[in-house]
């Protein structure tokens, strides 16, 4: 398997408008003769589709939603990072470059995040064009807050649900594309299989979630925009409904998975209460501009908050990191956050939680601005916890978040699977190996809406199609492996239901590939995983049938994958011996307990290239250059 | 604690409904009122009965998707929460509660609890835009825009689209949902270009969806889990009687002026 990340010449900020210029153009009436298909109707799918409409080109766009707005774009809440410098406090695209590549704890490619920094200018002008009302300051200019890993004031929101606000703009171009009759949307259709012909990705098999008809469509190129993978721990900040099927079903037929292991586990939402917790709920990263974070400096000091003295408190971000403070980046302060639990000084029930407290901040700016700020956080926090966040400082614990890892793409987003592109979070390439807040959003609408749009077209441009006959042989075995797939799980009749073996896989994970892992333990998570597999195939309990609306059929299909998904990364993890972002190797920690790089062995991405079912996949290396930012240990202190 | 659920069950959008009664046991005050319903669906896995259908995602009170009529009330007792985000501390042992799917025709019901709410898409394809091609935008900062009028689209943009303001309403009308949509944008100087011709277009399919008409109950209003207002059908009543009173006028029925 080749690794050509085909990262165009010449200096870094030249090479995105040298590559603009020489990729090839497909003529305006040639566009309409070809047929994309999106598969995720996210910032990354529904803009994608909606530029892709606007340019002439044919679309399908599918979503496993009710409605393309449904996408878990659409929590996503404190804001989206752009170089703007409105501020005036020394931001450009080379500083949103350097925080992003250094966020990243020097795992990501240069380009790829340079390009990124250079289109986030362009996200925000288009939003404000497409009418999301981002929060202003009374001259009516666009305002600003600020985000972990960077010191400048750069990320701008919409109140507490930017997310929603973006996805909206995106939806309604989407729909208005699908209104002119250049998208055709398919709403609950599950993607099942990948059709690949001749070597190039030519369809879908989907299925319809209401009939459970299987369908096959064809086209010219396939976009997968499926989001992550985390809902491989069972409990994390996902949609119930977000999975890895897509991505998964495209590594079984060629396209490598990057960096699997590279997990996010965001500092700050709600704890876990009782074994019957279905998710967990963030509350957004924009909440430490102003709240403090902090433990009673005594181990199993179990007073109220208000009862505990100030000199007996232990704010551990400001005192470990004195220039970051509160903004530290997720990985390190999801650790400091686990450490001090660890330790002993955890808060709340179980012992699993911090304080983030609101005290200060009420004091100096009063309840009305906070109430302004994150009224609506404050009453969701509310909402699921019956206490009051104006009154009692929140109890917060890092949970599963975001995949730093995917499929792996070359700088124009396309798999080692000719034809298939992947684009948002569903891909690997711009965080590295931890991603800054706000960098989400921003990375999903620059895909969309300003990098797929030009290199599919390069893609076309230089390729000969000639229809997919309906019959072809691989269309027929893509058809054939969805049937017995979901028959094999209708008829396995046994005793334990899907949710059961997820929330079992899920603990197998985070306690063995979680926040901080360890030989040993990866060993055991690997052993285990295939255990629980078997068990699965042999012991599932489904009700109902496939051809009617059957929910249960659909998550055991995703359990299935995130049950050969979860090997893959204890593996890559396993195989990763250092310590890089939110990968944390214990073995590979410095004295006081960071992670540590080892460039000279690990500088590269580990792309894996799957082999068959039971065989070890191979890893390939595609070897990270650093021109542009000085390799170097990342300090927040 | 220990409720009885009488759930509505309905196997697909052609066969008739009625009501189930479960019992369900063991249920911690601490749980969502899904997370409720996820130990029901167990119990039923386990006794070889089809679990009860219901449409949910985020369950952080964003994405929408969830949606049922709990005794009387979409999303249930509490005001401005969603079922995904209702807690049963708000119940008490020994509770019947009665789940039913949204009531109107134009939503027609999946299966269980579950609805087709695509009739708000093609609501939205028929006008609920800015059509701003996607690269051709001035810089962001270029036209200032009041923190007034921001904040008030904001309030606006917050709707979810989950349709629990259709399934309170006598009428089934949508008109919140639209209202809220023609106003955030009608607020924005972005909005101004096709201000009548979206009020025109996104009404005449609502029409055609064939939800109600307002008749201003305030059951929408009372209902919502994001607060939206009814002044906001009051900004699209307004907006839609000039866009009528000048489209003979104006040929591409333009709206004259910003503001809103």
């Amino acid at each position: 398997m080749e690794f050509k990340s085909n990262i165009p010449s010449g200096p870094i900020e030249k090479k995105w408008e040298k590559h603009r210029f020489e990729m090839k153009l497909v003529n305006p009436a040639n566009k309409r003769k070809y047929t994309v298909i999106v598969v995720g109707s996210g910032l990354a799918g529904g803009g994608g589709a909606a530029s892709l409409a606007e340019l002439g080109y044919h679309v399908k766009c599918f979503c496993y939603q009710d409605s393309a707005r449904r996408a878990h774009s659409i929590a996503a809440q404190g804001g989206i990072n752009a170089a703007k410098n409105y501020r005036n406090d020394g931001d450009s695209v080379f500083r949103l470059f350097y925080d992003t590549v250094k966020g990243g704890d020097f795992r990501s490619r240069e380009a790829n995040v340079y390009r990124l920094a250079e289109v986030s200018v362009n996200i925000i002008d288009q939003c404000v064009a497409q009418g999301v009302p981002f929060a202003r300051e009374y001259g009516g200019l666009l305002d600003n807050r600020s985000f972990g890993g960077a010191q400048v004031s750069r990320t701008f929101y919409a109140r507490g649900q930017t997310g929603q606000q973006l996805l909206l703009g995106v939806y309604q171009a989407l729909e208005r594309q699908v209104g002119l009759g250049n998208v055709e949307m398919f709403r609950r259709h599950e993607m099942q299989e990948l059709i690949v012909v001749d070597g190039r990705a030519r369809g879908v098999v989907v299925r319809d979630m209401v009939t459970g008809e299987v369908e096959t469509h064809l086209a010219d190129a396939v976009c997968l925009a499926t989001g992550g993978y985390g809902n491989v721990f069972y409990l994390a900040t996902y949609a119930k409904g977000c999975n890895g099927t897509a991505i998964w079903r495209a590594y079984k037929k060629g396209a490598a998975f990057a960096n699997p292991c590279f997990t996010q586990i965001h500092p700050t939402c709600i704890p876990v209460t009782g074994e019957y917790q279905s998710k967990l709920t963030l509350m957004s990263e924009s909440l430490r501009n102003d709240g403090r974070i902090w433990v009673p400096k005594a181990k199993g000091d179990k007073r109220a908050p208000g009862e505990i003295p100030e000199e007996e408190r232990d704010y551990y971000l400001e005192r470990m990191y004195p220039s970051f403070g509160n903004l530290a980046p997720r990985d390190i302060s999801s650790r400091a956050a686990k450490r001090v639990c660890d330790e002993g000084r955890g808060v709340g029930p179980s012992g699993y939680g911090v304080y983030l407290d609101f005290k200060d901040a009420i004091a100096r700016l009063g309840r009305q601005k906070i109430e302004e700020k994150y009224g609506n956080l404050f009453e969701m926090y509310e909402r699921i916890t019956a206490e009051d966040p104006y009154k009692v400082p929140m109890r917060i614990y890092p949970a599963t978040h975001y995949t730093m890892g995917g499929l792996w793409v070359d700088y124009n987003l396309m798999s080692t699977i000719p034809g298939l592109f992947v684009l948002g979070e569903a891909n690997f390439s711009d965080h590295g190996a931890n991603r800054l807040g706000a960098s989400a959003l921003m990375q999903g609408l620059a895909d969309g809406y300003f990098i797929i749009p030009y290199t599919i077209g390069n893609y076309l441009a230089r390729q000969k199609f000639t229809p997919v006959p309906a019959g072809h042989s691989d269309v027929r075995a893509a058809e054939k492996a969805v049937a017995e797939r979901t028959q094999r799980l209708l008829s396995i009749q046994g005793t334990r239901s899907s949710t059961e073996f997820h929330r079992e896989l899920g603990k197998i994970m985070w306690e063995h590939c979680g926040m901080a892992r360890d030989k040993k333990g990866l060993e055991q998570g690997r052993s285990m995983i295939p255990e629980l597999r078997q068990e699965f195939w042999k012991d599932l309990r489904l009700p109902g049938g496939g051809n009617e609306l059957n929910q249960s059929l659909e998550h055991a299909g995703r359990v299935a994958d995130f049950l050969e998904m979860g090997e893959l990364m204890c593996l890559d993890a396993l195989e990763r011996d250092e310590s890089c972002g939110s990968h944390f190797r214990t073995e590979h920690q410095t004295s006081e307990g960071e992670a540590e790089r080892n460039d000279k062995d690990f500088c590269h991405v580990a792309a894996w290239e799957f082999q068959g079912d039971g065989r070890k996949p191979v890893r390939h290396v595609e070897p990270l250059v650093y021109e542009n930012v000085e390799l170097a240990v990342r300090s927040y202190k | 604690m220990k409720l009885t659920l009488k759930v509505w069950r309905q196997k697909d959008a052609k066969s008739s409904g009625k009501f189930a009664t479960y019992e369900a046991h063991d249920i911690s005050e601490h749980m969502s009122f899904l997370e409720m319903l996820d130990v029901v669906n167990e119990g039923l896995i386990h006794k070889g009965e089809d679990p009860i259908a219901f449409d949910h995602d985020c369950r952080e009170g964003i994405c929408g998707t969830c949606g049922m009529v709990i005794d009387g009330n979409p999303h249930g007792p509490r005001a401005r929460t969603t079922a995904c985000q209702l807690h049963m501390r708000m119940f008490h042992d020994g509770d019947v509660i009665t789940i039913e799917p949204w009531r109107a025709a134009a939503f027609p019901v999946v299966k269980d609890l579950i609805v087709d709410r695509s009739a708000f898409d093609r609501i939205i394809a028929a006008g609920g835009f800015i059509s701003a091609p996607i690269g051709g935008a001035p810089d962001g900062n270029a036209i200032p825009i009041a923190k007034e009028n921001a904040d008030l689209a904001m309030d606006a943009a917050a709707c979810i689209g989950c349709g629990a303001c259709v399934a309170a309403c006598p009428n089934a009308s949508a008109m919140l949902f639209v209202g809220a949509k023609v106003s955030q944008l009608a607020l924005l100087p972005q909005g101004q270009p096709e201000r009548h011709q979206r009020v025109r277009s996104m009404v005449a399919r609502m029409d055609a969806e064939g939800f109600g008409t307002c008749t201003n109950h305030g059951e929408c209003e009372a209902s919502c889990p994001k607060g939206i207002r009814m002044e906001f059908i009051a900004r699209m009543n307004a907006d839609y009687i000039r866009a009528k009173l000048t489209a003979g006028r104006r040929k591409d029925g333009a709206g004259e002026g910003g503001g809103g």
